[in-house]
């Protein structure tokens, strides 16, 4: 079984996807280099995501177990409209498990639950360039990357901290990979920061709107910029998970019918995993364990 | 040999053509232009300009509109390519270094750090949607800094420095008068100790009794911290008061130079003569 009908193998023709592993390629044996690809119109809209599913479908092999995420969770609109495309054009295997799948595409987080050097995490990217709100034109600030020349974006989170008495940026926190390349993250949250650093799993990120991948390959040193008094941090929470009781995840606020708030993990695959093993948080009650 | 094509212009005096000196010593020059050209299509730029310029040596670029003063500045903070001619400048440790042969990336470090430029218009040399701080503060992160406190002291110290309220440390220049605005653009440029400083019409724009007081400042840093500046104006009182020596030019030449007080006082080249003349008196 081939997939749909009339398409190739994972919707891309098989010379796009040659162009865009070679491009990877090239991505990888420069971390945090943005590398030029030839973007293809896709059957979705720029901002849901083209750059990930481009980078998805070239690597993709029969073999693989896909799975997507966005904002964590397996089953939102993007999420499943992802995953719908590949099993339609592709019919590879999904899953909701972190553990189980090969390939992971996300937006805005990165799986609480460490991955494994078999694993490959593919982000959707919507702007590539970190720098680009303080330098909007993209020939001065190839340069600056040529030259490693990154003290514009000290500037940004010195201004956070003169504006708001701490560096204010939480999400696409900017990083240095490698020692040498500035990298925007994609937006996750700077809580996933830390996990970018000696991952064994290959990141690759894909934005299709700028035509750009890069990559970070496993085992790679990432560290997020900050000040000598004003060090990096990730956010905390006084709450903890209402499911599961977690208390190291990421947690999303949720506002309730009744007019009440809730903080639940926004990975769904780690707190149902939590709750199957028999966590319970304080809004819900034991996990009639289903079939 | 002239390398514009056109005949080279008589020397108006001796320093027009600083004779080499046996070698480039202790007394060696900080930078050392020889024989600049830019041509715009058929249009003059700046013709054969030579000169040396000491450390601590505050040299004003004098004459109309169109003479060719901004190119040469241009040209000068190596933002323009030259036609020819070559330009060395002293670099610390390495002696006397020709900026054509100087690396991009050592290039820029010399401008971030040994250079300063203060623009005629100060929006052109802030960044407008960043605190006054972070202004001062970029050249300093530049250079590796990572401190916020320090930096932070540093820019507080240096706004100090130019007479401006420290308190304002953490507001836009958009919020600024002009000659606040051109006050911070010096800090900027001055945080990271250069050696040169190359000012285009630093105090055009600016009403008379700020312009004063500027001129007053810009003179004090200058002994201060024994810069070295170009310094381009079509004001001669400017010259007057900040500049050592002066260069006049005229159609992209130069037609004359000496000391300041020489020059001004006594000019030799019906043009200078035309230039003193017409200055008006109160």
């Amino acid at each position: 079984m081939n997939g749909l009908p009339g398409y190739n193998f994972a919707y891309l023709d098989e010379q796009t996807k040659r162009m865009i592993r070679r491009a990877l390629l090239k991505a990888v044996a420069i971390p945090g280099y943005q590398v030029p690809f030839g973007s293809r119109e896709m059957p979705l809209p720029y901002g849901w995501g083209t750059g990930g599913i481009q980078v998805t479908a070239s690597i993709l092999g029969r073999k693989d177990v896909l799975k997507v995420i966005d904002q964590g969770s397996d089953d939102t609109t993007n999420a499943v409209n992802i995953r719908r495309f590949f099993n339609r054009t592709a019919d590879v295997a999904t899953t909701d498990r972190t553990e189980e799948a090969t390939i992971i595409q996300t937006r805005h987080r990165i799986p609480e639950k460490p991955l494994n050097e078999n694993q490959i995490l593919v982000f959707q990217v919507p702007l590539p360039e970190p720098m680009t709100r303080l330098e909007p034109h993209e020939a001065v600030t190839r340069k600056l990357h040529a030259l490693a020349d990154y003290g514009l974006m000290h500037v940004k989170l010195y201004e956070d901290i003169a504006r708001y008495g701490h560096i204010a940026t939480t999400y696409d926190y900017p990083v240095l990979v490698n020692g040498r390349y500035l990298m925007a993250p994609s937006p996750i949250p700077k809580f996933d920061n830390p996990k970018l650093h000696m991952s064994p799993a290959l990141q690759l990120f894909g934005a299709g709107r700028e035509k750009r991948v890069y990559a970070i390959p496993p085992w790679t040193r990432v560290e997020s910029l900050d000040f000598e008094d004003h060090p990096f941090s990730i956010q905390r929470w006084q709450q903890v998970c209402a499911l599961c009781d977690a208390d190291d995840s990421f947690l999303d606020e949720v506002v309730l019918d009744g007019g009440g708030r809730m903080f639940v993990c926004s990975d769904s695959d780690y707190c149902r995993t939590r709750q199957a093993a028999g966590h319970t948080g304080t809004e819900n009650t034991p996990m009639e364990v289903s079939a | 040999m002239s390398a514009c094509g056109r005949e080279r212009a008589e020397p108006a005096n001796d320093l027009h053509v600083l004779p080499l000196a046996g070698g480039w010593g202790a007394g060696a020059p900080l930078l050392r232009v020889e024989g600049l050209c830019k041509n715009y299509g058929d249009r003059v730029g700046c013709a054969d300009v030579s000169f040396d310029l000491h450390a601590g040596e505050v040299l004003a670029v004098v004459g109309e509109s169109g003479s060719g003063k901004s190119t040469l500045l241009q040209l000068l903070a190596t933002r323009l390519a030259l036609d020819a001619g070559r330009m060395h400048y002293q670099i610390t440790g390495r002696g006397l270094v020709d900026l054509k042969l100087l690396s991009e990336a050592d290039r820029r470090w010399l401008m971030r750090t040994d250079w300063g430029y203060v623009e005629q218009n100060p929006r052109d040399g802030l960044r407008m949607n960043v605190s006054a701080g972070a202004n001062v503060g970029e050249r300093l992160m530049a250079v590796g800094a990572r401190h916020y406190g320090e930096i932070r002291r540093t820019a507080k110290d240096w706004l100090q420095r130019v007479e401006m309220d420290p308190a304002r440390l953490d507001e836009l220049p958009t919020g600024f008068s002009g000659g606040m605005q051109q006050r911070l653009q010096i800090a900027r440029n001055l945080v990271t100790r250069p050696r040169l400083v190359f000012m285009d019409e630093p105090t055009a724009g600016l009403d008379v009794s700020v312009q004063a007081r500027l001129l007053d400042l810009l003179r004090e840093l200058v002994t201060d911290l024994g810069l070295a500046a170009v310094i381009v104006t079509h004001d001669l009182a400017v010259a007057r008061l900040l500049a050592h020596r002066i260069l006049v030019m005229r159609e992209g030449r130069v037609v004359e130079t000496g000391l300041t007080d020489q020059v001004l006082d006594d000019p030799q080249h019906p043009y200078t003569q035309l230039l003193v003349s017409s200055v008006l008196q109160v």
